[in-house]
């Protein structure tokens, strides 16, 4: 039991890597940008790979109509995600402490899972509304008005996750470190109820 | 009579080289696998960089020009002394004191050779320095901007035209005179030049942080023609070297009376020592009025300086720091090679090329055995100090280069060819025609310790059947040759700018890490410049307007703008908030009598208008910056002077 105590502590550890290190990166090529146009989505705000990329990725996005990308008071996501996470953080620690001094049941490394999980994934789908909603709600005045074949007006929602071709740019989405060791440490919070099952029942 | 008959025996030879080299040229035409090879070399695939840069002096277009190497690309033309109508350099008001002299504003110079900043001994790609010839000059461009930051004028001179060489630590550029003149100067008669002219060889401190320059000292020399220099490197690290003409001192038909000396010299002189005399409070100050005008690339704003004073050295009150080594033929070019051991002098009217040794120079000076003196400076003995000649078969030597490998190579004028010679047995190794007249060659990092031996650039004056026609005057030409191996091949020939007279070169990869992007905006001090669009504005003082404005992809801030008057001075202010490498705006208004200006990301320029006529004027954005290009653009309403209409403008509506 106390290994288990000891992975969930690990995991919920692992959780804070995302107040070092970007959780995303979406990134923008194109043949006359040599050099991609990168936006890093941090906890609590957005950053260009490069210095100037947010400037000049709002510089090309306003031919299209697109708002310009949000600063962290733009969005109360910025604000709120940071606690939520620091808090689920805290409360993986205090349990698998716990199970490490006083014996409690693995179901609690369970139900961590399973909240986070679901939190995680409200995550995911309010980031991935985010994206559509740039992508779509573009300036009725806008410079470029472009349809698709079927006659709809095109949206510039870079992927969730992968590639996608966004007329003459490649965009490119995918997680980083931040989003990684997330994903780790929520996985090692099931790691530690099998294992800690699996202490239970060998006593 | 001589002279004539020998000159003319000379054009002669020239010809029939001339025709040979044809006949040479029509056979290597032919050779179709050869040739595949050859171009093979010189190929950038597109996408693909150069190995390295060139800088070509522009001659009298008064710039610098920027290539590739192999290639032979034009990457760019920098402005140096001449105003520049592609980026408003010259025109903009933050520009125009570049341009200031003790003569006024000059808006154009005569820029021979460039030199790329040195540490011991070896380039390191800081800065380049340039020479105008014709109203003293020396400037110094900077190699992250690519951009000119300082001009300093060179007074009690005249025909800058042995310099801009510098030292192997970038201590002294130097300044000297080509044609001698009173100093200081004054009303008298011409033909009491002999012994009343003064030649002035300028050295100018080079501060090693910023590169800031300042004249040291001035060496008042005899009134020769001091043609062209090299520094000492190496072990002759201290010493500089100038060859001169004229030591005739004539002053009517040069082209006859400045020839009858069989030798001129080459004059050496120990700056070192010279330095320590001006340290030690030697030297004396004479009034001079000369202008040093230095760019801040903060405010990116030139200023301009009147300096009053200038030290000059006797060089008698010097003992033992100045010697003259015979040279024959009225000598053009003096290189020194990259161990430091020889000096050698090109007489231009000579089928030979002498070499001087820096070592038996030392040991005839120990040893004090001279020939006489000129004006009290010892003159050694010739052959006390010759290392041997080249007998070359060629005619006219100029210019010669190293490769670091132990081979010299020497341009001939009058023969048009490059002449490869080995240092030390002096025998001729090869030799290749050039098309045709070749004045300078450059190898890259040749005026330095460690030449880089691959290619070898000849700069030639006469372009005639190589290229298609294009009236009387075709634009000059350089060729590039493979020096890799014993023999020279020619691998290409690229069309140059103006009369390039000397280059400088180095790997690309000295300067492609510290190459500027852009400027940053937060970095901007321009008094006019503005943070943010939002800052946008126009302000009247009295009859001067001042607008401040923003350009970002595709629109000025202000745009619309009226209250203006005729007779007002407007000042547009324009600072290009881009932050994106590459993506300049520009600005032009009808009727302006200057030019329009090219503003990088991050900076701020200023163009004068005085508006004549009244009207609704139109301005727009000269570069082509967007989609939305042809756009940026606005009008400003010019109303009568004395009409009461209020200052009114347009801001992003």
């Amino acid at each position: 039991m106390k290994r288990a105590g000891i992975i969930m502590v690990l995991g919920s550890i692992f959780l804070l890597g995302i107040f070092v290190f970007p959780l995303w990166n979406i990134r923008l090529g194109a043949p006359q940008y040599p050099e991609p146009l990168g936006i890093n989505i941090y906890i609590n705000g957005l950053q260009g790979e490069n210095e100037f990329d947010i400037q000049n990725i709002d510089g090309l996005n306003h031919y299209i109509g697109m708002k310009t990308l949000p600063k962290p008071e733009d969005m109360w996501e910025f604000s709120v995600f940071p606690k939520v996470v620091a808090l689920m953080a805290g409360i993986g620690i205090v349990i698998g402490l716990l199970s490490v001094f006083i014996k409690i049941s693995p179901t609690w490394f369970l139900i961590w899972f399973v909240s986070m999980s679901v939190l995680g994934a409200l995550g995911i789908y309010d980031f991935n509304l985010w994206l559509v909603d740039y992508g779509s709600d573009l300036d009725p005045n806008a410079i470029m008005k472009l349809v698709n074949p079927d006659g709809t007006p095109m949206q510039y929602n870079p992927p969730l996750i992968g590639h996608k071709k966004l007329l003459n740019f490649d965009a490119f989405s995918y997680p980083r470190a931040g989003g990684i060791l997330l994903g780790i440490g929520i996985i090692l919070s099931l790691v530690a109820y099998f294992v800690g099952k699996k202490s239970q029942s060998s006593t | 009579m001589k002279i004539r008959i020998l000159l003319i025996n000379c054009f002669f030879i020239a010809a029939l080289a001339f025709m040979v080299s044809c006949g040479q040229a029509g056979e290597k035409n032919g050779n179709g696998a050869l040739g595949t090879s050859i171009a093979e070399k010189v190929y950038v695939a597109p996408g693909e960089r150069d190995e390295q840069y060139g800088f070509l002096s522009g001659g009298y277009s008064g710039n610098l020009t920027v290539y590739g190497l192999p290639s032979g690309r034009l990457f760019k033309e920098i402005p140096v002394f001449s105003q520049f109508p592609t980026s408003g350099y010259g025109y903009s008001e933050e520009t125009k004191p570049m341009l200031n002299t003790s003569f006024g504003f000059i808006p154009w110079d005569d820029l021979h050779h460039p030199d790329i900043s040195q540490t011991n001994g070896e380039l390191d790609g800081r800065w380049i320095f340039a020479n105008g010839n014709n109203t003293p000059r020396i400037a110094r461009i900077s190699l992250s901007t690519f951009e000119t930051e300082e001009i300093i004028e060179v007074p009690n001179s005249a025909g800058n035209h042995s310099s801009s060489f510098i030292t192997e630590n970038t201590e002294y550029v130097v300044a000297g005179t080509r044609f001698s003149v009173p100093v200081p100067q004054k009303d008298m008669p011409i033909k009491e030049y002999k012994s009343n002219f003064k030649g002035a060889l300028t050295f100018i401190a080079v501060e090693p942080e910023h590169g800031h320059m300042d004249i040291k000292f001035q060496l008042l020399m005899p009134g020769f023609n001091y043609d062209l220099s090299h520094p000492g490197r190496g072990k002759s690290h201290g010493w500089f070297f100038f060859s001169t003409y004229n030591t005739e001192e004539a002053s009517t038909l040069l082209e006859v009376n400045a020839s009858q000396n069989d030798k001129d010299f080459i004059a050496a002189v120990n700056w070192k020592k010279i330095e320590e005399f001006v340290n030690n409070g030697g030297g004396t100050k004479m009034p001079a009025n000369y202008a040093h005008n230095v760019y801040d690339e903060s405010t990116h704003t030139a200023k301009s300086t009147m300096k009053t004073e200038v030290l000059t050295v006797n060089p008698s009150d010097v003992p033992g720091a100045i010697y003259f080594l015979p040279t024959p033929k009225s000598p053009h070019g003096c290189d020194v090679d990259p161990s430091g051991q020889y000096i050698i002098g090109a007489g231009k009217l000579s089928a030979n090329i002498t070499v001087h040794s820096f070592d038996k120079m030392l040991a005839a000076i120990e040893a004090e055995k001279f020939d006489g003196d000129a004006y009290g400076i010892p003159i050694i003995n010739y052959d006390d100090v010759l290392a041997g000649s080249v007998q070359s078969g060629g005619l006219g030597p100029l210019h010669t280069e190293f490769d670091g490998r132990g081979n010299a190579y020497t341009t001939f004028f009058i023969s048009s060819e490059v002449v490869k010679w080995k240092l030390g047995t002096w025998e001729v190794v090869d030799r290749k025609p050039t098309y045709y007249s070749v004045g300078h060659l450059m190898i890259p990092g040749g005026n330095s310790r460690k030449p880089h031996g691959k290619y070898l650039v000849a700069m030639n004056k006469i372009t005639k059947d190589r290229y298609l026609p294009t009236g009387p005057e075709m634009e000059h030409s350089a060729q590039i040759y493979d020096i890799s191996g014993e023999k020279m091949e020619l691998l290409y020939d690229f069309p140059t700018h103006g009369e390039p007279h000397y280059a400088a070169g180095c790997n690309a990869e000295l300067l492609v890490e510290n190459s500027k992007k852009i400027y940053r905006i937060d970095e901007n001090n321009h008094p006019y410049g503005i943070k943010s669009p939002a800052d946008a504005r126009v302000e009247r003082d009295g009859n001067e307007v001042h607008i401040y404005m923003s350009t970002i992809r595709s629109h000025f801030t202000p745009d619309n703008i009226e209250g203006i008057k005729v007779g007002d001075k407007v000042y547009f202010h324009i600072t290009n908030h881009e932050q994106d490498f590459d993506v300049p705006h520009g600005f032009s208004m009808i009727g302006q009598g200057t030019s329009e200006i090219l503003i990088m990301p991050g900076q701020t320029k200023t163009s004068l208008w005085e508006p004549k006529r009244v009207g609704v004027w139109p301005f727009y954005c000269t570069d082509f910056c967007s989609a939305l290009h042809q756009e940026m653009q606005g009008y400003v309403r010019v109303s009568p002077a004395g009409s009461n209409i209020e200052l009114a403008w347009s801001l992003d509506e």
